[in-house]
């Protein structure tokens, strides 16, 4: 089970939450014009990369608030919390922040040399 | 390939069992093949092996970053059912149960495939309609499916309780007799050697990390142990699809999560079938070596963890200690995690993509061991001629463009 801290009450168990699925994906401003390629995307394309995961979450049994998050998909660990509406840290700046993320045999190694806390990371 | 028999044990027992061939060769990659099969899992060992069988296309790779079968074949609780409610869906999964019927003779290859039911409970009104429209659709479809009283699902299975003052209160289930289990393993061995004995190459520890395409066709494929040219590409890579269609330039209406599964201590037998809860989410059989095999349920995050969280886990022994207390007592052994790509209308992906000759078999989720022959058998046609076999061509990937769904999620509710 993951910890995750919400922006609003601090870190919590993951069954507090409900994970809203990728972010940034916006409905079609003018629906009556849209494609179906356009409804397609829309609805049912997803990302679902080995990585970086920009995703939403609701802490449904708590605070009741939704946030942004990005996730490594790959040692699930939380990257950065932010807030609905705010743009999507870029992933460089992310793998700035933590190399090579997206490796789980570096984020081993991390995790035993205790690396500096990252925003919503599981201590 | 040398055959197995009652003959070959005994001549092999003559010389101390120092002649059996491998099963297999290990082969270095060609530079070229007629077709690179991505994904050594029952899927696409299958599908390597009807290419060379059925369409005598015998020039192929199948290339794996792991171990054959070290998927989801070898990750899941083996269910094999075709009780599907769509006409769609019964058509592609009854083809695959006919198959499996027949496949260890077919491959020479104890697949232990053993029909001994599936046994889906209803505990409340809703369940008994939705189940009961099933029999009625399934029958439609010649596909056996039946209506069980909760006295005759008990007659059927002894340890489950069906008090009616449980939580979850058995009312009655729907029994598929013609479904029930094979071992993971040895369909991805058997559809290995099978395919290595009519000259494909299946080859280990050989990661797919590019696919060349030039022109809008696909040329090949960059792998850890070198670039492979190739006049078709078939990705058969369950949760890792998204990956390698990115690779390709494209997106996939998927998402990949973690699903898990635990095994008890070993027992005497006491189970004698497959027993599925959707409303409380669990299901059970037990194996030939003796240890209940518990499915559990899905994270609710996209992860490549190959681990599941644990409260999923406790949920699921909740769920199986209410309609067995006989288990309350039992120790659980092992427990692991596959990743599983799910599709928006829980049905699967077979057949062309955006990339000429580049084609894909996915979206199988938490349900496709099932399908493994059926999916193999119709992908294959689909590889072999560029065009769909009629069981496949609703499974187009192009659906979710035109709205022409296969909604088996709002029909099952929770599929394995
Ligand atoms: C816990 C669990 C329980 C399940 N229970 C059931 C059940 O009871 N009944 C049922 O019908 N289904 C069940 N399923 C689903 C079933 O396991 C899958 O749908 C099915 O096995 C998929 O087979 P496959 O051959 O497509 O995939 P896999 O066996 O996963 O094979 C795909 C292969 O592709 C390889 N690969 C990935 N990326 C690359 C790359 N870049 N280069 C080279 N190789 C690559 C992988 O290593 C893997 O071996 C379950 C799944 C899980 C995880
Ligand atoms: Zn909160």
């Amino acid at each position: 089970m993951l910890q995750i801290d919400c922006p609003f009450c601090g870190p919590r168990a993951e069954i507090e939450f409900r994970c809203g699925g990728e972010a940034h994906i916006a409905r079609p401003l003018k629906p009556e014009d849209a494609s179906d390629e356009t409804w397609r995307d829309y609805l049912f394309q997803r990302k679902s990369p080995k990585g970086v995961h920009f995703e939403r979450w609701v802490h449904s049994h708590g605070c009741g608030r939704w946030f942004n998050a990005a996730r490594d998909t790959v040692t699930d660990r939380f990257l950065a919390i932010y807030p609905m509406g705010e743009k999507a840290p870029s992933i460089e700046e992310l793998k700035a922040r933590l190399p090579d993320v997206g490796s789980p045999r570096h984020a081993y190694a991390e995790n035993r040399v205790a690396p500096e806390r990252v925003e919503g990371e599981r201590p | 390939m040398q055959r197995y028999s009652i003959f070959s044990i005994a001549r092999n027992a003559l010389t101390n069992h120092k002649n059996w061939h491998t099963a297999w060769r290990s082969p270095e990659p060609k530079p070229a093949y007629d077709v690179v099969v991505v994904g050594a899992g029952g899927h696409g060992l299958g599908t390597a092996y009807y290419l060379a069988k059925e369409h005598g296309i015998t020039n192929v790779a199948v290339l794996e970053k792991g171990w054959l079968g070290g998927g989801n074949t070898g990750r899941n609780t083996t269910i094999i059912r075709s009780n599907y409610l769509y006409d769609e869906s019964a058509k592609l999964y009854d083809h695959s149960v006919k198959l499996w019927e027949g496949l260890t003779g077919e491959l020479n290859y104890n697949v232990m495939f053993s029909p001994r039911g599936v046994m889906m409970l209803a505990h409340n009104v809703h369940d008994v309609q939705v189940f009961k429209r099933h029999v009625y659709a399934n029958r439609l479809n010649g596909v056996d499916n039946e209506w069980l009283t909760a006295e005759q699902a008990k007659a059927f299975c002894p340890p489950l309780s069906i008090d009616p003052g449980a939580r979850y209160p058995v009312v009655g289930a729907a029994l598929q007799r013609r479904g029930g289990t094979a071992r993971h393993d040895a369909v991805a061995w058997g559809y290995a050697r099978g395919a290595d004995a009519r000259g494909v190459d299946v080859i280990q520890n050989c990661e797919v990390t590019g696919i060349d395409v030039e022109g809008g066709r696909v040329t090949g494929v960059q792998t850890t142990r070198g670039a492979i040219r190739a006049k078709k590409v078939a990705i058969v890579a369950a949760g890792h699809t998204s990956v390698l269609c990115t690779m390709a330039g494209f997106r996939m209406p998927l998402e990949s999560v973690p699903l898990q599964a635990l095994v008890s201590e070993p027992m005497k037998p006491v189970f004698p079938c497959v027993v599925m809860s959707n409303a409380v989410h669990a299901y059970l059989s037990q194996s030939d070596k003796g240890e209940l095999v518990i499915g559990a349920g899905t994270d609710q995050y996209v992860s490549y963890s190959q681990r599941g969280g644990v409260q999923i886990l406790e949920h699921t022994l909740e769920a199986i200690l209410e309609l067995f207390p006989i288990f309350s007592r039992c120790r659980m052994l092992r427990q692991w995690g596959g990743i599983v790509d799910v599709t928006p209308d829980r049905s699967p992906i077979i057949g062309r993509t955006p990339v000429e000759n580049l084609f894909v078999n996915c979206g199988w989720g938490t349900g496709g061991f099932k399908a493994t022959p059926g999916s193999a058998h119709v992908f294959a046609h689909t590889v072999a001629k560029g065009e769909p076999h009629p069981i496949n061509a609703p499974y187009t990937l192009d659906r979710f463009k035109t709205g022409r769904l296969i909604d088996e999620a709002a029909a099952a509710a929770v599929a394995h």
